[in-house]
């Protein structure tokens, strides 16, 4: 890999955590659970790794380890938004307020 | 061609995920955060399927049916066990870097393709990812008690962990050195599961939140580390966004402790602690009756409702919600002030409370209520113990010391429910209980709590 690459890639974690910190700091505390259920399915991202190397199967053994990968990304997805949804739709303000 | 389409699906992605955080804060959009985040999944799933390299999709298809026949159930668990739902899905989440960092190590291994980098990044992949699943397994089944929620420690406990620690680190390091050295990675495999398990073995069930938190941290740089071996520049944001989240909020969790992250590693809290202050003198305790609770809120003004986990423990959200209704209807001001770790992770005593239909405008947080106690009539403090014990403040013995804590004790009468005298959680006497001001309602909390509700409506039929 030329180190261009990587000094890039370090940029981009770089700045991501700051954004990462800036934007959780400013979550509802009221949200921290439905939050934590939510970044978890976000990085489920991991699945796009997982896909490549089940759909290459280039060994037996990395075909194993890549569908079990996507089979565990998929739980976290499908579970995390569906679950921080349904925190989220429970959260209502007071009757009569506007 | 095809990169340049990938490449903005994942471009998008990312914005999406950082819309879908920043619509968290608060409840209104909340939900829209979802729906960008579920967009911007879509997204990168759909740019990743376009990469030629894949062959075949049968086995993603049969993979993402299993994920989805799993997931789904596990999204409908109760929200007291939402904790364990959270640390099982940290330990996927690791699981997926650790098996996606040991597919390349093999591929590349078989390519000779390993190049320092790439080996080094692999191996805290897999460091990170293992020891999370291991971990999170661990903290979940602490949660489920399924394992003791004790903490387990044994003489040279610390030194054992470190020197694991220190172990891998030279595998990780002569693995960088000299790739091809494959036997060291099976060593590396079982050392960073091995270090989940230890990790958490010591931990006590009081320090849970923050260790959720923690897992959540890891799970989200384990995915860091995955991008930079794959390249990924999306996966280095989402698991950028994931980690600096953990990492917040384990920060709240310790401060709201007063604690030390070493502290919580490596202290062994929630162990009873050994004769802190026996019984020092005992002073009496005067009790109330339902009947006597109901007289004294019919003639207050400002209420504010303490729950602890003993709440949820004593199903007993619902009674909540029905005692704030009856002083609603009266025009009685009543709110419910929420310690951070009142629950069993960040933020779960809002979820408890708000799927008991109590609105999110009544949940106050601990910062914000403190001042205005002096002000309050009645606070009633339910399921809750060592987050109200002004022995926090001033008694530099107690082992809660220093711990902020909601300042019950000004009020003008505090009503404490408890079942009966003993300690509670972390076994430590409560002065609260023998205050001047304080009355003890003994019994079950969602019985207690009900009949004070029925005698609330019981008199409002009467009266007026």
């Amino acid at each position: 890999m030329h180190p261009i690459d990587f000094w890039s890639m370090t940029f981009v974690f770089m700045l991501a955590t700051f954004v990462g910190f800036d934007v959780i700091r400013n979550v509802s505390r009221l949200l921290h659970t439905p939050l934590m259920s939510l970044t978890n399915a976000i990085s489920a991202i991991a699945v796009v790794g997982s896909i490549i190397i089940a759909g290459e199967q280039k060994t037996t053994f990395s075909t194993v380890l890549g569908t079990i990968a996507v089979a565990a990304s998929v739980t976290n997805i499908v579970s995390g938004f569906l679950i921080t949804d349904r925190m989220l739709k429970m959260f209502r303000q007071q009757s009569g307020k506007r | 061609m095809m990169e340049n389409l990938t490449q903005a699906s994942y471009l998008v992605a990312a914005a999406l995920f950082v819309f879908s955080l920043r619509w968290m804060s608060h409840p209104k959009t909340a939900r829209r955060g979802v729906a960008a985040g579920v967009g911007g999944m879509s997204l990168a799933v759909f740019g990743t399927l376009l990469h030629p390299e894949i062959i075949a999709f049968h086995w993603i298809a049969i993979a993402v049916v299993v994920g989805t026949a799993v997931g789904i159930p596990l999204s409908r668990v109760a929200l007291t066990a939402v904790p364990q739902r959270t640390a099982l899905s940290h330990a996927f989440g690791g699981l997926a870097a650790g098996l996606v960092g040991t597919a390349k190590y093999s591929l590349w291994l078989g390519e000779g393709e390993l190049t320092a980098f790439r080996t080094g990044a692999i191996a805290l992949e897999v460091f990170l990812g293992f020891l999370t699943f291991t971990g999170s397994l661990m903290a979940a089944g602490k949660l489920q008690e399924v394992i003791p929620t004790r903490p387990i420690t044994y003489r040279g406990q610390n030194f054992i962990n470190f020197g694991l620690l220190v172990i891998a680190l030279f595998a990780a390091v002569a693995l960088v050195i000299d790739p091809t050295l494959w036997a060291l990675f099976p060593v590396l495999l079982a050392l960073s599961l091995t270090f989940g398990v230890l990790l958490i073995l010591p931990i006590g069930g009081a320090d849970m939140p923050t260790v959720i938190s923690l897992l959540n941290a890891y799970a989200g740089l384990a995915a860091v580390a995955m991008g930079f071996v794959l390249e990924n520049k999306v996966l280095i944001i989402a698991g950028a966004l994931d980690g600096s989240s953990g990492l917040i909020l384990s920060i709240i969790m310790c401060r709201a402790m007063n604690r030390s992250f070493t502290n919580v590693l490596f202290g062994a809290f929630g162990q009873v602690q050994a004769g802190a202050k026996g019984a020092a003198e005992q002073k009496p305790v005067k009790s109330a009756t339902a009947q006597d609770v109901a007289d004294l809120l019919e003639m207050a003004r400002d209420v504010v409702v303490v729950p602890g986990y003993g709440l949820a423990v004593a199903q007993a959200q619902h009674r909540a919600f029905e005692l704030y209704e009856q002083l609603q209807k009266r025009g009685i001001r009543c709110r419910f002030a929420i310690h951070p770790v009142a629950g069993r992770m960040p933020g779960h005593m809002n979820v408890l409370l708000a799927e008991a239909n109590v609105p999110y405008d009544a949940l106050v947080e601990m910062d914000e209520i403190n001042p205005d106690l002096a002000q309050v009539d009645v606070a009633i403090v339910v399921g809750a113990n060592d987050v109200v014990n002004p022995a926090a403040r001033h008694d530099k013995s107690s082992p809660i010391y220093g711990m902020p804590i909601i300042d019950v004790d000004k009020c003008k009468t505090v009503i404490a429910n408890k079942r009966t005298m003993n300690p509670g959680f972390a076994g430590i006497d409560n002065e609260l209980y023998t205050a001047d001001n304080t009355l003890m309602l003994f019994g079950d909390a969602k019985a207690a709590l009900g009949e004070v509700v029925k005698a609330l409506a019981s008199e409002s039929g009467m009266g007026h």
